[in-house]
């Protein structure tokens, strides 16, 4: 069973300390979602772990399976267990969205042991109409000319197709209408077991309806304030997150500028 | 470095040279009297690239015999790369330096009328037909030196007719080899698509030789007449030593079209002017430029559309990868002359640069003499996005392997458009080797 473990982690982007001392721990197993208003380090926490270049890690440690995930480069945190589906997808013209894949399929499998085509275009078509997408889509340029929700559909198809140990779903929610939030939830849901860890992070209460989190973590000012089961994510839907700064004496819950 | 610009070449050489070949006294003529022109007209002024210094005219093996083949086993590997050996009815001629050493067209086309072989057999079969088209409406022999010198001493090259109302739908291919590191290739192509004809022609480059000091000087002139339409795809791959002036001109009658497909993969000095002249009302031009430079490599890529006919359309793409301390002009030219109203002249360059050392300028350029047109041009040179490189790399694929991808999904939108699967094959591997 995979665990990502986080340990008094700081985090500056361009000399500006945005984490200020996360603790967490995910299992394989486990959904947690990270919940907390804009601007209060949520993506932040994500892209570090992931290894996002501008983001330097000035303190504290995080493990996989209790190897040092800050020692590897992105591909290799990718190929140790990690994904990040990201806020923001890139656009890239002239790789098609299959070539990607099996690329990026082929790059854990290792020299010699690639996916053959036929096993690969298999699991893409049961992928793809898993999450009810058009199979042009396989063909199309990777995320080019895509809306959002299917650019967001494509982040949890990747997810599908890789089949990480701990996966990090950074706003997969926004933008996202009724439907395709279904959709995106029911291919996470998928996903669930014990060989699969997640952390979602989200300021909108709305995805934990479809996807019920194991524990719910409040972020504000850079580090995890409250944690608690699914019933707080209730209470901050209900009660929005006042109470909070009120309990812990808070004014100012933001740390940065989100972009 | 000092250019002799004194011409290795006299007249009595050229006058034997034609003379042996039993050359009509038209050609032999124009051999002279372009000669002479030679000798007093200036090297061409590619904008943005000094060339004066560049060896275009000192060369020593103006002829090399070489064999013709018995098979085209016979071929290095590099070379039968380009060609689908297993095609039975092949429409393919193969140069060996000066000399046309296989031909084949199919009985089909033959029957049809359309020719397709090599200059001199054209020049002394279908004299009356070359001269209507040599170096008249197409490239002038007196527009700059290198003009003037490739009409005197062209040494190679093919023809190819289609006559009136016959679509060639398989592709011609030519594939030119340099061979012997001294020889100069002057090599002349004429490819003519008669009134309402149709066909694709697509030509190889290839260097099996590291040669020091060699020129190259092309001359392409490709015509569709009206209703016509000509697809003509090239890969040049001729090796460092090489220094490379090539030019690709392009005239369509009413609705004619004229695209093109350019992989210019040379590895040394080169100079490259592709202009398609859009005469006719209704015609149409597209070209597709890729182009991958590294080393101490200059280049000069100028592409043109000129509209005089209404109704004309005119695209130009290009897409190219510096590495190393390689250096590129891209100049993109769309014009749009006095009349050629309700035209339309497009153009779009993008250059990524892969090292800090590397260079290329992209200059879009709109010269427009006529108010009732539209107009567009986008332009950008850049490095590789990092933010892709994160994408990519966040899904386990190693940073090298993600370079490649986005130079590989760069240079696309102009390979996907070669029209012959082994060529294209080829192409990608050229590139996959030029941006290691």
């Amino acid at each position: 069973m995979a665990v990502l473990t986080i340990k008094d982690l700081h985090v500056s982007v361009e000399g500006k300390e945005i984490l200020k001392g996360v603790n967490l721990e995910v299992k394989g197993g486990e959904i947690h979602a990270i919940m907390g208003p804009n601007g209060t380090g949520k993506s932040t926490l994500s892209s570090a772990i992931m290894g996002h270049p501008k983001y330097e890690v000035t303190q504290g440690s995080i493990t996989l399976d209790g190897q040092d995930v800050l020692e590897m480069e992105v591909d290799e945190r990718a190929r140790a267990g990690l994904f990040l589906a990201m806020q923001y997808p890139s656009e890239i013209s002239g790789i098609t969205n299959a070539d990607f894949l099996r690329a990026a399929i082929n790059a854990r499998l290792g020299e010699g042991n690639e996916i053959s085509l036929m096993k690969f275009i298999r699991k893409l078509d049961e992928k793809m109409a898993f999450l009810e997408m058009n199979p042009d889509m396989a063909h199309r340029y990777l995320n080019e000319g895509f809306s959002g929700g299917e650019k967001k559909r494509n982040e949890i198809l990747q997810l599908m197709m890789l089949e990480p140990k701990i996966a990090i779903l950074d706003e997969i929610d926004s933008g996202l209408d009724i439907d395709a939030l279904k959709i995106v939830s029911k291919g996470v849901n998928e996903m669930r077991g014990s060989d699969f860890g997640c952390l979602i992070i989200t300021h909108y209460q709305r995805l934990l309806n479809y996807i019920t989190p194991d524990y719910v973590h409040v972020m504000m000012q850079g580090r995890i304030v409250k944690s608690g089961g699914p019933e707080l994510a209730q209470r901050l839907e209900a009660e929005g997150y006042d109470w909070i700064k009120k309990e812990l004496g808070i004014e100012d819950e933001a740390v940065e500028q989100e972009a | 470095m000092t250019v002799e610009t004194k011409l290795p070449f006299t007249q009595d050489y050229v006058r034997s040279f034609s003379e042996e070949r039993g050359e009509p006294s038209w050609l032999l003529n124009l051999r002279l009297q372009a000669l002479a022109k030679a000798e007093e007209l200036p090297l061409p002024k590619p904008d943005k690239t000094k060339i004066d210094n560049w060896n275009f005219t000192q060369f020593r093996n103006h002829v090399v015999e070489s064999k013709p083949l018995s098979s085209l086993e016979e071929l290095p590997e590099a070379v039968k790369a380009l060609i689908d050996l297993n095609e039975e009815n092949k429409n393919l001629y193969v140069q060996r330096d000066h000399t046309a050493a296989y031909i084949s067209l199919s009985e089909d086309l033959k029957a049809k009328g359309v020719i397709f072989t090599d200059i001199f057999t054209a020049v002394s079969e279908h004299s009356e037909l070359v001269a209507k088209y040599f170096m008249k409406d197409g490239v002038k022999v007196d527009e700059h030196r290198l003009t003037a010198l490739h009409a005197a001493l062209f040494n190679g090259g093919v023809f190819v007719y289609v006559p009136k109302n016959v679509e060639v739908n398989v592709p011609l291919q030519a594939v030119y080899i340099h061979e012997n590191p001294e020889a100069a290739l002057f090599n002349h192509v004429i490819v003519v698509a008669d009134d309402n004809s149709k066909v694709t022609y697509v030509e190889n480059y290839i260097s099996t030789n590291e040669t020091a000091n060699a020129v190259v000087n092309i001359i392409a002139e490709v015509f569709a007449n009206t209703n016509a339409r000509v697809f003509f795809g090239a890969v040049d791959n001729l090796a460092k030593g090489v220094t490379t002036y090539v030019n690709r001109r392009g005239i369509a009658g009413r609705d004619g079209r004229i695209e093109w497909a350019l992989g210019l993969m040379n590895d040394g000095d080169t100079v490259s002017e592709n202009i398609t002249r859009l005469i006719g009302d209704g015609s149409f031009g597209d070209t597709k430029t890729v182009v991958v430079g590294r080393g101490e490599q200059t280049q000069n890529f100028t592409t043109s559309v000129i509209h005089y006919g209404k109704h004309t359309e005119g695209y130009i793409l290009k897409h190219g990868v510096m590495k190393d301390s390689a250096t590129s002009i891209f100049n993109g030219i769309g014009k749009i002359e006095h009349g050629a109203s309700k035209s339309n002249a497009e153009q779009e360059s993008r250059v990524l640069m892969l090292s800090d050392k590397a260079r290329g300028d992209a200059n879009p350029i709109l010269l427009i003499d006529e108010d009732d047109v539209t107009a567009g041009h986008a332009a950008s040179v850049g490095r590789v996005d990092p933010t892709q490189l994160y994408y990519l790399m966040s899904r386990g694929i190693p940073k090298a392997e993600a370079e490649r991808l986005i130079i590989h999904g760069f240079l696309a939108p102009v390979v996907s458009q070669i029209p012959i699967e082994s060529v294209k094959k080829q192409l990608i591997e050229v590139i996959e080797r030029k941006v290691k």
